[in-house]
């Protein structure tokens, strides 16, 4: 099966957003939900101090029980990023991530796109290495408390999806207002206008998530299967892909996620994104 | 079994198993106890 023959990714992306966060009513009141569906995590960046969040947030899964004394590691959280991992790599950012479809939404703006200079793709392992794995469980060492570091100094998911309607709700959040949120507005701005310019700026540069599953990419159950005998060479599916990597170079690239706009795109139907590669085509009978 | 269906079992196995060991540590409700309240850090505040 060909996904991104069966199913429409945009829906997708919708459906997953609000199974994530059902609570929509809870926007209004500023309340959280309090169910036992938060003991799950979500399959992508979803803050769960959205009053709409349903699921926990993976990353800020990892970080509350790396803080937690006697934990160090959460191998429920990261087992979970790893069994997503191995099943689709980072076909989670391009179908059921919240934070995506944002990004994807606001590269729709028609302003000239650019593209990121790539040495700033590896931002995002050390942010996962730094931000998420080791200070959390390095802070609980020195302080005796631990701190969820990349949500607490970077995550512009907390600040847009928590942050902005609690703020909203609560006059109390309001009047505590200081220098940590005053960072965390100008990184959400800062991603903001960065995916208004470069296609998927956050998941490209920043997202410690996508940095987990584009590590499984080479080994992921459903991937993009490349058939080189059919593959011309004419370079469209590099030139429409979201993050400008090249598919016929590299389809099982850590950065790929798995979006299908390069499949779409092929004249000669040499990408396939699915569990199975087709059979082999000749050069032949692509005419 | 190739080399990868091996690597993918394996990786598989890995992961529930670590899922497991998580639940049996109690992880799920550290993580509860964290996601129904207002996590302060997430919000610029804490």
């Amino acid at each position: 099966m060909n996904i991104t023959h069966s199913v429409n990714r945009r829906f997708v992306q919708l459906l997953a957003a609000v199974l994530t966060n059902q609570q929509l009513l809870n926007l209004a009141s500023g309340r959280l939900y309090k169910g036992s569906a938060k003991n799950l995590c979500a399959p992508g960046l979803n803050c769960y101090s959205c009053p709409a969040a349903t699921l926990s947030c993976p990353l800020g899964a990892l970080q509350a029980a790396g803080g937690t004394a006697g934990y160090g590691f959460s191998f429920y959280a990261g087992g979970f990023l790893l069994l997503l991992g191995v099943l689709w790599g980072r076909l989670a950012c391009g179908f059921l991530c919240p934070f995506g479809l944002l990004q994807d939404l606001l590269s729709k703006v028609p302003v000239t796109k650019r593209q990121l200079f790539p040495p700033l793709r590896y931002v995002k392992y050390l942010l996962l290495a730094v931000f998420v794995l080791l200070l959390p469980v390095l802070l609980l060492m020195l302080n005796g408390v631990g701190a969820p570091a990349f949500c607490e100094y970077i995550c512009p998911a907390g600040t847009l999806e928590a942050a902005v309607p609690l703020l909203l709700t609560h006059a109390e959040y309001r009047q505590a207002i200081g220098g940590l949120f005053v960072l965390k507005a100008v990184i959400l701005a800062a991603v903001v206008i960065g995916c208004l310019f470069i296609s998927r700026f956050f998941c490209k540069m920043l997202c410690p998530l996508g940095a987990f599953y584009g590590l499984l990419n080479s080994v992921s159950i459903c991937r993009l299967h490349l058939d080189e005998k059919s593959c011309v060479a004419c370079g469209r599916c590099h030139k429409v892909c979201p993050m400008d990597i090249n598919p016929a170079a590299q389809p099982h690239s850590p950065e790929c996620i798995m979006c299908g706009q390069c499949v779409k795109a092929c004249p000669q139907k040499a990408l396939h994104l699915g569990i199975k590669a087709p059979k082999a085509k000749t050069a032949t009978n692509t005419h | 079994m190739t080399r990868l269906g091996k690597a993918r079992s394996l990786l598989l196995a890995l992961a529930v198993g670590c899922i497991l060991w998580g639940l049996w540590r109690g992880e799920a409700h550290i993580i509860w106890q964290k996601a129904v309240r207002v996590c302060m850090e997430c919000i610029g505040l804490g």
